[in-house]
Parts: C-alpha cells; sequence; structure tokens
C-alpha cells in the first residue's frame, strides 16, 4: 500500500512541476521547478527499484544541468514583458498539438498488449541476487562495454563543442603562445648595462624594460592594447563611467 | 523489485505519456523562449526514461535501465551543446526568441 500512496504523490507532484516549467514566465523559476520534477522522478524511479539511476538523476541533473541551466539564464538579461505577451499567441497550436499526441497515445494504449511469454523470456536469473548498482555494473563492463566507451566519446564532443561554440577571440584576451615564447632569446627583450657606483641609471636615459622590440616580437594583441591604440577602450570606459 | 506487485505498469506508463505532452506543449507554446525549449525538450527526455524504467522493472530486465544511462549520457551532452548554441544566439542577438533566428531567411 505505502509504494501506492508514494507513487502517486510523486506522480501529481511531476506533473504539476513540469506544466510549471512550461507555464511559468521567468526563466530561473522555470529551472527551479525543472529540479523539483527531476527530483520527483527520482523517487519514481526509487519505486520502480532502479536506485541507481534514481541518484544518478539528482547528481546530474540537479548538481549540473541546472546548475548550467541557472548559469546560461542568469546571464542574459531577457525582457520578461515581451516574454509574457508572446505566449497567448501560440497556446492554441500547443494545445492542438497536445491533444493530438494525446489522442494518439490512447489508440496505442487501447491495442496494446504485452505477449506472456515476454516476461518470462527477459528474465535474467543470474542478476536475481544482486543489488541495482552491481547488477548495473556487471551489464555495463561486460555486454555494453561498446556502448559505455561510446558514451564517454559523446560527452567528450560534447565538452569540445561547447568550448568551440563559446570561445571568442578579444584583442584583450592575454594568450600564451608556447612557441614564441621558447623560440625567443633573452637578448631580444632584456639588455645588461654596466652602471657606475652612486651615479643612478639617469645618465643612460634611465632603464628600459621590456625593450621597444617587446611588442614586435610578441603575438599581436596578446598583451592587450597599447596606449592610443584602435582597441584601447579607456576611453570608452571613461564615457559610460561619465554617462552613469 | 517488481512494480506489478505494488504499482502496477499502467500508471508508469500514463504519468509517462502525460509528462511526453507537456514537454511536446511546452516546445510549441514557449516559442519566445529557447532555454524553456531546452527545458522541454528535457522533460520529453525524462518521460522516456521512466518509461524504459517501469518496463525494465515490469520485466525484470535491466537492460532498460542500462539505457536510461545512456540516454542521460546523450541528454546532458545535448544540454551542454544546446545552451553553448543558445550562448552564441544571445550574443549575436541580444534575443532568445525563436522568431529573431531569420539570418538564413528560415
Amino acid at each position: 500500500m505505502m509504494p501506492i500512496i508514494l507513487f502517486y504523490i510523486f506522480a501529481v507532484i511531476l506533473l504539476l512541476s513540469a506544466v510549471m516549467v512550461v507555464i511559468s514566465r521567468n526563466s530561473v523559476h522555470a529551472a527551479l521547478f525543472l529540479v523539483l520534477a527531476f527530483c520527483n522522478a527520482s523517487g519514481l524511479f526509487l519505486i520502480a527499484g532502479a536506485e541507481f539511476l534514481a541518484i544518478l538523476l539528482i547528481a546530474i541533473y540537479a548538481g549540473a544541468v541546472m546548475i548550467l541551466f541557472l548559469f546560461i539564464v542568469m546571464t542574459m538579461q531577457t525582457n520578461l514583458v515581451q516574454l509574457k505577451e508572446g505566449m497567448q499567441h501560440y497556446l492554441p497550436v500547443g494545445f492542438c498539438i497536445a491533444i493530438v499526441l494525446v489522442v494518439e497515445l490512447i489508440i496505442v494504449a487501447i491495442n496494446w498488449h504485452i505477449d506472456p511469454n515476454v516476461a518470462e523470456a527477459a528474465r535474467q536469473p543470474l542478476l536475481q541476487n544482486m543489488s541495482n548498482t552491481k547488477a548495473l555494473g556487471s551489464l555495463i563492463y561486460t555486454n555494453y562495454i561498446f556502448l559505455f566507451q561510446m558514451a564517454g566519446l559523446v560527452l567528450l564532443v560534447a565538452m569540445i563543442g561547447a568550448i568551440v561554440l563559446t570561445l571568442r577571440k578579444r584583442p584583450t584576451n592575454r594568450r600564451q603562445v608556447v612557441a614564441r615564447q621558447h623560440m625567443r632569446e633573452p637578448n631580444q627583450t632584456l639588455e645588461m648595462r654596466s652602471v657606475e657606483l652612486n651615479k643612478g641609471v639617469d645618465d643612460l636615459g634611465g632603464y628600459l624594460r621590456p625593450k621597444e622590440t617587446y611588442y614586435g616580437i610578441a603575438q599581436e594583441d596578446s598583451f592587450g592594447p597599447k596606449p592610443g591604440d584602435k582597441m584601447d577602450i579607456t576611453e570608452k570606459r571613461q564615457e559610460r563611467e561619465q554617462s552613469k | 523489485m517488481n512494480i506489478l506487485n505494488t504499482v502496477g505498469l499502467a500508471p508508469y506508463l500514463i504519468v509517462s505519456g502525460l509528462l511526453f505532452t507537456i514537454g511536446l506543449f511546452g516546445i510549441f507554446a514557449s516559442r519566445k523562449n529557447l532555454i524553456v525549449i531546452l527545458m522541454s525538450i528535457e522533460l520529453m527526455l525524462l518521460s522516456a526514461n521512466l518509461n524504459l524504467i517501469a518496463f525494465s522493472s515490469a520485466l525484470e530486465n535491466l537492460t532498460g535501465q542500462v539505457l536510461v544511462m545512456f540516454t542521460l549520457t546523450v541528454a546532458a551532452a545535448e544540454s551542454a551543446i544546446g545552451l553553448a548554441i543558445v550562448m552564441v544566439y544571445y550574443r549575436n542577438r541580444h534575443s532568445v526568441e525563436v522568431q529573431d533566428a531569420t539570418m538564413m531567411k528560415g
């Protein structure tokens, strides 16, 4: 009896928070409702006996993906009033498609039945007396090792793709060019000057470090704007501060 | 633990179907906000996962749960790439609306 009550509690909260994700005006609220939805879904996973996946769902979604969503939402300054206006315009289309899908699902459900022999054929007697995590591991590292490696590759591609998409070269970026750094000789940028005792370096024209050749040797734009440069934004910044 | 002994298969499938419908509705209703569309896609993937878990439990076959692990991996990768695309889009257009993606006359 207890699992049934818990199931309905989790299911109702899951569906309500899913509705709130869709209809809430504020994207931050939507992301937080999505966290609630995933926590309740992991409750449903627990009732179905998938303990490892339940904790995985919380760790991945509530822990990682939602932080990413919130980070992106908070870096954008979207106009909430504008978002409000567009909602009603698209509601009928959404309702139509949702109703069509529900009708199709009902049709499928009416004509659907399980072959009684399937349950016997699908049962895995070897995994009966193990914990869920151990059984999953014994499947992943034997039968599904190739898929497991492919999943790692998918994550690697996603990581590289996200970095390549969002990386941008700005003139104020300070990048290290290792090859140039290694090619550079010390006497290209430094020079030794002999200074007499108690004289100081003023007679020698002060001391110049780094040398004028520094910008020629350095990668273009990699050491920030030179004074008076086109990329020098100090004037713009001052104007901005004055306008405030 | 077999859900056929406690809740039964049908409630899980109904919840999963409703969740999928809500997600689909969200994609069409929130054309003003790309991020909510991404969240709706996450909801639809979650409903598919729920379905897989329910059948895995009812048939006492762990393959469904293995598949859910890989689905979670792909979903995480998808949301990372999707958010990166949204970020670049916002940087170029200063908006997250779907209608503003007209640069290729789509």
